[in-house]
C-alpha cells in the first residue's frame, strides 16, 4: 500500500454531543480512488466536513498527511443560486488556494480557467449567470472549480445528485483522471452499481465503519444486510460513549451517570448502529 | 432652470455643507447596501440603527449635542451589539435574524428610556431623524473618514465578501477568513450607520443604505455594477431630495429617503430587470 494520504485515528464527529461519525479507524491511500457509501444519515457528509476541517473532531483525529490541499465539494444546497453572479465567478473562487484574499488574478489564470471550463465541458458559459444553469451544468461548473483548486485530495459530497446518466460518465472521466494524475478522490455515492463499476476502494458507513477495503469485499452481501438493521435516528436516551474505550474502538456502553464525568464525552447514537 | 437646480447651493453655505455630507454618504453606503442586500440582511441595517441609539444617547447625556461623543457612543454599543448577535449565531443553535431582534430590542429599549430620563423628546426628534442642514466642519470630517475607511475595506476584502455570499461552505474549506470578513462587514454596517445618523438620524440613514442598494437589483445582474449603480441613485437621491427640501420646505432628511423611495419605484418598472421589460419581453423566445 502506498503512504496514507488520510488517516483516521478513532476519529469520532457530531453534533451537539451525538455522534454522527462513531470510532473511525483506518487509511486512504495517497492516489486511490474511494467511494463512500451508505444510508441517509449515516455519516457520510459529516465524514466529509470533519476530512475538510469544516467540523472538528468530538475525538481522535483525522490526520491528512502535510502538504496535502484539500478540495471540498459539498451538497449543492449550500450554494446562493439566485446570486448576482456568472460562471466564471463562481469558478474563479477555485483560484483562492493559489492567490488568496489580495493576489491578483494572473494572465495564466486566465489560461487555466479557460482549460477546466473545456474540460468540463462549459466553453462558452463563462458570462452566464448561475441562476440559469441546469443541475448538470451547475455540477460540472463546480467541477470545474475544484480542478481549478488544483489540490491533491479532493471530496466529492454526493457528485451525482440529480445529475443525468451523460454528465455522470463525463464526470466519471474526468475524476478517472484526477487519480491518474496521481491525486486522491473520496466520494460520498448511494448508486452501488455505479460504486461497483468504477470505484476501487469503498468506505461503507453505518455511522460507525461497516468496512473499509476493496469494493468487491466492502459490499459483500453480509455487509449491506449489517447496515440495513442501522436506524438513521438518534436515541434520546442513548448511553454515554466510554473514553477509556476509545483506543481500541471497541465500545462498551457505559451508564450515563457515569459518563457525565468526563467532559468530552458523547453519546451513542444508537444501539443498532454499534451492530 | 438654474435658479431652481443650482441656486440653492450657490447663495448658501449651509446647503453646499449638506449637499457634500449626503453625497458622501451616498458613496460610503452604497455598496454596504448591496452587500447587506446581498446577504439577505436588508433588514439588518435597519436593527443596527435602532440599536446605536442608546450609545448615542449616553454620549447625549454626558455631553449634550455634541457629534463626537454621540459618534463614539453610537460607535461603540453598535459594534457590541453586531459582535453580540454575530456571536450567537455563530456559536450557539440561534439564527442571526433571532439573535439580532433580541440584542437590538434590548438596545432599543434602553436608548429610549436614556433619552427621556435627562432629553425632552426634541432631542429625541434630532437622534431619530438627524439634521443635515446642520452639518459642521467635525461632522463633514467624520463622514468623510468614515467613507474612506468603508471603501478601502470593501476594496480590500471584495473577494472575500463575494465569497462568504455566494457559497460561504467553500470560503470555510479554503481559508478562515470567513468569521471575520462577516463580523468586519457589520463594523463597516454600524460605522455607515452612525456615519449618517448626524446628517439623516439613525432611522433614515439606513434609508440611504437600502433603497439605493435594492434598486440597483433592477439595473444589473452584476455585483460590482450594482455597487455603482447604488451610488449613483444615492447622490441623485441626495440632490433632488435637498432641492425638496428647499423650495417646499420640507425637513431634509425625509425628502432625501422618499426622493430614494420614487427612484426605487420608478426602478421596479422600468430597469433593464424590471416588470416593464419582462411583459415586453414576455412570450418572445429564441429557439435555443
Amino acid at each position: 500500500m502506498n503512504d496514507p494520504c488520510l488517516a483516521f485515528k478513532n476519529l469520532t464527529l457530531g453534533y451537539a454531543g451525538r455522534a454522527a461519525v462513531h470510532h473511525l479507524n483506518g487509511d486512504i491511500a495517497k492516489g486511490s480512488l474511494t467511494a463512500v457509501v451508505g444510508a441517509n444519515g449515516s455519516g457520510k457528509s459529516t465524514l466529509m466536513k470533519g476530512i475538510a476541517g469544516i467540523l472538528k473532531p468530538l475525538g481522535g483525529e483525522c490526520r491528512v498527511s502535510s502538504g496535502i490541499a484539500i478540495a471540498y465539494l459539498p451538497q449543492q444546497s449550500e450554494l446562493d443560486r439566485s446570486f448576482p453572479a456568472q460562471v466564471r465567478d463562481l469558478v474563479a473562487l477555485g483560484l483562492w488556494p493559489k492567490r488568496g484574499l489580495l493576489g491578483r488574478h494572473r494572465p495564466a489564470d486566465r489560461a487555466a480557467m479557460g482549460r477546466v471550463m473545456e474540460a468540463v465541458g462549459l466553453s462558452g458559459f463563462e458570462r452566464r449567470n448561475i441562476d440559469s444553469l441546469s443541475g448538470g451544468q451547475m455540477q460540472r461548473a463546480l467541477f470545474a472549480r475544484a480542478m481549478l483548486q488544483d489540490a491533491q485530495l479532493i471530496l466529492l459530497d454526493e457528485p451525482f445528485n440529480a445529475v443525468d446518466e451523460r454528465t455522470v460518465a463525463d464526470l466519471m472521466v474526468l475524476i478517472k483522471s484526477w487519480v491518474a494524475e496521481g491525486r486522491t478522490v473520496l466520494a460520498v455515492l448511494h448508486d452501488h452499481q455505479l460504486v461497483r463499476q468504477h470505484f476501487p476502494q469503498t468506505l461503507f458507513l453505518a455511522r460507525k465503519l461497516v468496512g473499509l477495503g476493496t469494493t468487491a469485499d466492502v459490499l459483500k452481501a453480509e455487509n449491506i444486510r449489517q447496515a440495513r438493521h442501522f436506524h438513521e435516528a438518534w436515541e434520546e436516551n442513548a448511553p454515554w460513549c466510554e473514553p477509556a474505550d476509545d483506543p481500541s474502538g471497541q465500545i462498551v456502553a457505559a451508564s450515563p451517570q457515569m459518563a457525565s464525568a468526563h467532559s468530552h464525552s458523547h453519546s451513542h447514537a444508537n444501539s443498532n448502529a454499534h451492530g | 432652470m438654474a435658479d431652481i437646480f443650482i441656486q440653492p447651493f450657490v447663495q448658501y453655505v449651509f446647503m453646499q455643507r449638506a449637499l457634500a455630507g449626503a453625497l458622501i454618504l451616498a458613496v460610503s453606503c452604497g455598496p454596504v447596501g448591496v452587500f447587506l442586500m446581498l446577504r439577505r440582511m436588508s433588514l439588518t441595517g435597519d436593527a443596527m440603527s435602532h440599536a446605536i441609539l442608546p450609545g448615542a444617547a449616553v454620549g447625549f447625556l454626558f455631553y449634550g449635542l455634541e457629534i463626537l461623543p454621540m459618534t463614539i457612543g453610537g460607535l461603540a454599543v453598535g459594534l457590541l451589539v453586531a459582535l453580540g448577535a454575530g456571536a450567537v449565531s455563530r456559536f450557539t443553535i440561534q439564527k442571526e435574524d433571532a439573535s439580532l431582534a433580541a440584542f437590538y430590542l434590548i438596545s432599543l429599549a434602553l436608548g429610549v428610556l436614556l433619552v427621556s430620563w435627562r432629553g425632552s423628546s426634541v432631542d429625541l426628534m434630532h437622534v431619530l431623524f438627524g439634521t443635515v442642514l446642520a452639518l459642521n466642519n467635525e461632522a463633514l470630517g467624520l463622514i468623510g473618514g468614515i467613507c474612506i475607511v468603508t471603501l478601502l475595506v470593501m476594496i480590500t476584502f471584495w473577494r472575500a465578501l463575494l465569497a462568504e455570499c455566494l457559497d460561504p461552505l467553500f470560503l470555510r474549506s479554503v481559508s478562515n477568513w470567513g468569521s471575520p470578513v462577516h463580523f468586519l462587514f457589520l463594523a463597516i454596517v454600524v460605522l455607515n450607520l452612525v456615519g449618517g445618523f448626524q446628517a439623516l438620524g439613525t432611522l433614515l440613514s439606513v434609508g440611504l443604505m437600502m433603497l439605493p442598494a435594492a434598486a440597483s437589483r433592477f439595473w444589473s445582474n452584476r455585483v460590482a455594477p450594482m455597487c455603482f449603480i447604488s451610488i449613483g441613485i444615492g447622490m441623485i437621491s441626495c440632490f433632488a431630495g435637498l432641492l425638496l427640501s428647499y423650495h417646499a420646505s420640507l425637513p431634509s432628511g425625509p425628502a432625501i429617503i422618499l426622493s430614494a423611495g420614487v427612484i426605487y419605484a420608478l426602478s421596479i418598472l422600468i430597469g433593464t430587470r424590471g416588470v416593464l421589460s419582462d411583459l415586453l419581453g414576455s412570450g418572445r423566445h429564441r429557439t435555443a
